[in-house]
């Protein structure tokens, strides 16, 4: 590769893209593809735009029963009692259940590929029977002919409670007299250390160390060193949790559910139910948005259970305010964080102290904190310590790279302080402290080839940092970002059909496009149309194990394995056109989807389309087969440019103009590449500017509505131009790194410091709301 | 409480009779009594506009309007909206601008869609993020669903 000073870039209009989509070019390096790189129709699209999709809550059986789930209306409290027999004695009751009716649990870790849960804890989160810890928690749950008649029973179920007072802040939980969540949770201290020996709410310390943090920061010419804190928020998916079940009179247990993962849910169904996987069979419906929060079972044990006692399938459908009282959301957390840089504007040293709310069981995004806190720069010399700390609030979820936004807001605010306190441009900051492949994380983690550097070189090049921000009250902010993206297992299995076609199933639930990227990647290699191939995701009975679509590895790993069968059906094509032409497998040769007679005088050729109708009378149908477990995922950067005008009579920001900039290795399909770009960069926003649970001193939660959890509507929301910078994974034949993740952790802290621009007001609390923000300029003129 | 009664309407211009508790909202009776489930239920208290349809010209949240409300009238769903040769132009917008991510709400969406064009044949973008301000999307960002929108109406014109 040439070195840095010798490359050559450019920004231009990616092809096929409105205006505000561009893409940066190294000159000489444009790889040339015919389906990859290009924007089919998504193969689901019609089936979405005419309402026929079925999403989870769309599923109907013959003789299925309406569920209604009670919840607690305390934030923290000892069950004393549970009586449900006035419930039971409704007219149109098939069913009431509690956690009684469940196999009874015990500690043990499991994986749910974005997070760990111990196992007990699950089941009392699914439905308590010794505490509940937040309001809206699971207590009992009625199954009836409609679910009017279903609620209005649920309404006679009698709970005794013993109130406890709540604990919601971090750094009072953590404390020697915070009322303890779990009696059962001792401090588990990673990656060395002996664990604790007392109960505690402090569930997990993790310790990092780089270098000499001593030696670091006595080398520094500045050091900052800043304290922040942020709110619980939540995903915000439009489509609420639902679960169907049949508990069948064979003891095969069937969910139709909306999920990140089907086979993540047939393991956690279950484990909760104590059956085999194999009696456990999982029907993924269109989901509705996820973003790290359709993961962990809510309903699903609690539906096959009710199913169990009425014998007839059972559906459950949360509303709005249970969605927001008893799932999600992502951690609200305090950090603090320490720089050090020298002269020239070097970093020497870096210190951080996270504290992530696990919310009622422990298992908070915090380690991901911990190893992305300063992963932009090369931080020579390092020590990162994080909890995961239990508060009366729901179980924290995965919520697009977990952890990852809540550090950027830290030290991405502290860089911009720092190149103002140097006079240093904040995009040259960027490029000298910038991580390249070989460098170490302060987490020991050394990294592959990655285009942190170059995404600085499309911010330097865009016309959104060439051109001026002028007016009053007007302020420009950058912040970059990082997410490791992820591999793992996934399996693809593509039949041949007579017609020249491709018939595609996998496992990986299809959010936002999958159908489609994954489907590219197998036309690419066969040298046939996007629309030749049919995708279908199917059941956890009709393929192999994949795991969730989350942590951006869909593309990359589902896209894997979908290449992988396709270079399974060239080896078997290519058998077929050597008994066509009676010569060995070895002299046919494929490519642009023609297979080719390697040393014939006079070269035979066949299409794909050609042969693909001579399957039956050469050995009849051929499949072929992907099967990974990928993990050659390399990480992706983003870098975020944010104008914003602040009203000083008001305190609201309104975003004026806005670009995100991402290495996303290469684009597969690049209208859901950007796509994801607006889309993780609009929750951003509103994680930035408003969005926050706001919890009484009682523990109740005050907002649980779309109109109080206001997430950004079009009307808050500028165009939002994106760059994609395409540094190709070399773990992956197409480059693929992954897409979805990066995109949310920018925007906090590049619209601080865009707020800091344009008012002299350095904000380090979310949601940088109106009220927060007016204070500030109160104080500032006072 | 009391009794169902016999609605008579129209939906996507068939007369449709349906029985309707008077606790019924016109969301549930779409989804579960007439199996229309094209509509979508996001929050079940006008918030999200993931249930919009049609009524008598105008876009409402169906969740807010009671089912026995609809007697004599007019409602249009996302199942109406395309012909049966193809697809309605905004459908094709929302498709080819890839307006779209995980789809719930897409059809209301389409439907506001529609009723704002019915109304402003030429929106302006500042009109367009106005109008749509009732739908909440978590996926898309907005940026190519206002595209879409900016097509379907130059679509519609020509």
């Amino acid at each position: 590769m040439a070195s840095v000073e010798e490359r050559q870039f450019h920004i231009e209009p990616f092809p096929g893209g409105t205006p505000g989509n561009l893409r940066l070019v190294e000159e000489g390096r444009l790889p040339e593809y015919d389906v990859v790189g290009t924007r089919p129709i998504r193969h689901d699209g019609t089936d979405k735009v005419t309402g026929r999709a079925r999403y989870g809550a769309d599923i109907k059986l013959s003789g299925l029963l309406q569920g209604y789930v009670l919840r607690s209306p305390h934030a923290h409290a000892r069950i004393v009692s549970i009586d449900t027999s006035k419930a039971a004695e409704v007219p149109g009751v098939h069913a009431v259940c509690t956690n009684a009716d469940m196999p009874s649990a015990s500690h043990r870790a499991g994986d749910l590929g974005e997070g760990m849960v111990d196992w007990y804890h699950l089941n009392q989160n699914v439905l308590a029977s010794d505490k509940v810890l937040y309001t809206g928690h699971a207590v009992a749950a009625v199954a009836a002919d409609s679910v009017h008649i279903a609620e209005e029973a649920a309404m006679l179920i009698e709970v005794e409670y013993e109130v406890l007072p709540p604990v919601l802040d971090v750094r009072e939980a953590r404390t020697a007299e915070a009322p303890v969540l779990n009696d059962d949770v001792r401090t588990d201290r990673q990656p060395v250390g002996e664990p604790g020996d007392t109960p505690t709410n402090v569930a997990k310390h993790f310790h990092y160390e780089k270098g000499d943090i001593e030696a670091g920061l006595a080398a520094a010419e500045l050091v900052i060193e800043r304290e922040f804190t942020t709110e619980t928020v939540h995903q915000g998916y439009i489509e609420p949790h639902t679960a169907t079940a049949l508990w069948s009179e064979d003891g095969k247990i069937t969910v139709w559910t909306s999920t990140q993962g089907s086979f993540m849910i047939r393991m956690q169904v279950a484990e909760l139910l104590a059956v085999p996987i194999s009696k456990v069979k999982v029907v993924p419906m269109e989901i509705g948005g996820g973003f790290g929060g359709k993961i962990a079972v809510y309903l699903q044990p609690v539906a096959a259970v009710l199913s169990r006692l009425s014998g007839r399938p059972v559906k459950l459908n949360m509303d709005r305010s249970n969605v927001f009282d008893a799932t999600g959301p992502t951690p609200g957390s305090y950090m603090k964080v320490k720089l050090g840089v020298d002269a020239e504007g070097m970093i020497t040293a870096g210190e951080a102290e996270l504290l992530f709310e696990a919310g009622a069981f422990p298992g908070s995004p915090i380690n991901p904190g911990c190893m992305c806190v300063f992963a932009c720069y090369n931080v020579p010399n390092g020590r990162i310590d994080g909890y995961d700390i239990c508060v009366n609030k729901p179980r924290s979820n995965a919520y697009r790279a977990p952890g990852s936004t809540h550090v950027a807001l830290a030290t991405e605010t502290i860089v911009d302080e720092i190149c103002e306190t140097l006079g240093i441009c904040p995009v040259e900051f960027r490029m000298k402290n910038a991580v390249h492949e070989g460098d170490e994380r302060v987490d020991g983690v050394t990294y592959p080839p990655i285009g942190m550097w170059e995404t600085m070189k499309a911010v330097e090049l865009s016309d959104h940092w060439q051109s001026p921000l002028e007016g009053p009250h007007r302020g420009r902010g950058i912040a970059s970002g990082f997410w490791f993206n992820f591999g793992g297992n996934s399996v693809v299995a593509a039949t041949v059909n007579e017609d020249g076609t491709v018939s595609l199933i996998e496992g990986s639930t299809d959010i936002g496009g999958t159908r489609a990227s994954v489907s590219m990647q197998l036309a690419e290699i066969l040298g046939i149309a996007a629309e030749d191939v049919t995708p279908t995701v199917v059941d956890t009975d009709s393929i192999g194990y994949t795991d969730v679509t989350g942590g951006s590895r869909t593309t990359h790993a589902t896209g894997l394995a979908a290449i992988k069968a396709a270079e399974d059906i060239q080896a078997q094509l290519c058998q077929r056109a050597a008994i066509l032409w009676d010569v060995e497998a070895e002299g046919v040769e494929y490519s642009d989807g023609q297979l080719t007679e390697v040393n014939g005088s006079e070269p035979r050729t066949i299409s794909f389309t050609e042969i693909s109708g001579k399957l039956n009378q050469t050995g009849g149908p051929v499949v072929g087969r992907g099967s990974v477990n990928a993990d050659k995922h390399g990480g992706a950067f983003g870098t975020h440019i944010a104008d914003v005008e602040v009203d000083p009579d008001t305190g609201k920001v309104q975003v004026l103009r806005y670009t995100a900039i991402q290495d996303v290795g290469t684009a597969i399909h690049p209208s859901y590449v950007e796509g994801q770009m607006q889309g993780g960069a609009a929750q951003g926003i509103g994680w930035a500017l408003n969005e926050g649970y706001h919890y009484g001193e009682d523990g109740r939660l005050h907002n649980a509505s779309f109109l109080d959890y206001r997430i950004p509507t079009c009307y808050d929301l500028p165009d939002i131009e994106t760059i994609i910078v395409e540094v190709p994974n070399p773990g992956h034949p197409f480059g693929v790194r992954g897409v979805g993740e990066v995109p949310i952790v920018p925007p906090p802290a590049a619209i601080a410091n865009a707020i800091y621009h344009a008012t002299g007001v350095r904000l380090r609390s979310l949601p940088m709301s109106p009220p927060k923000l007016m204070h500030e300029l109160l104080s500032r003129d006072a | 409480m009391a009794t169902t009664r016999i609605i008579s309407t129209s939906i996507n211009g068939n007369p449709v009779e349906f029985l309707a508790a008077p606790r019924q909202t016109l969301l549930e009776v779409l989804r579960e009594n007439l199996d229309l489930i094209g509509t979508k239920e996001g929050c079940s208290n006008g918030n999200c506009g993931a249930c919009t349809v049609i009524l008598d010209g105008r876009p409402v949240d169906s969740c807010l309007v009671l089912a026995v409300e609809v007697e004599g009238s007019e409602v249009e769903t996302i199942e109406g909206l395309a012909p049966t040769d193809g697809l309605h132009v905004i459908q094709d917008a929302f498709l080819g601008q890839a307006a779209l991510q995980c789809g719930v709400c897409t059809p209301g969406f389409i439907m506001s869609t529609k009723a704002l064009l019915a109304e402003n044949s030429s929106p302006s973008e500042e009109e367009i993020r106005f109008h749509l301000a009732g739908n909440l999307c978590r996926c898309t960002g907005y940026d190519k669903i206002v595209r879409a929108v900016e097509q379907a109406a130059s679509l519609e014109k020509s």
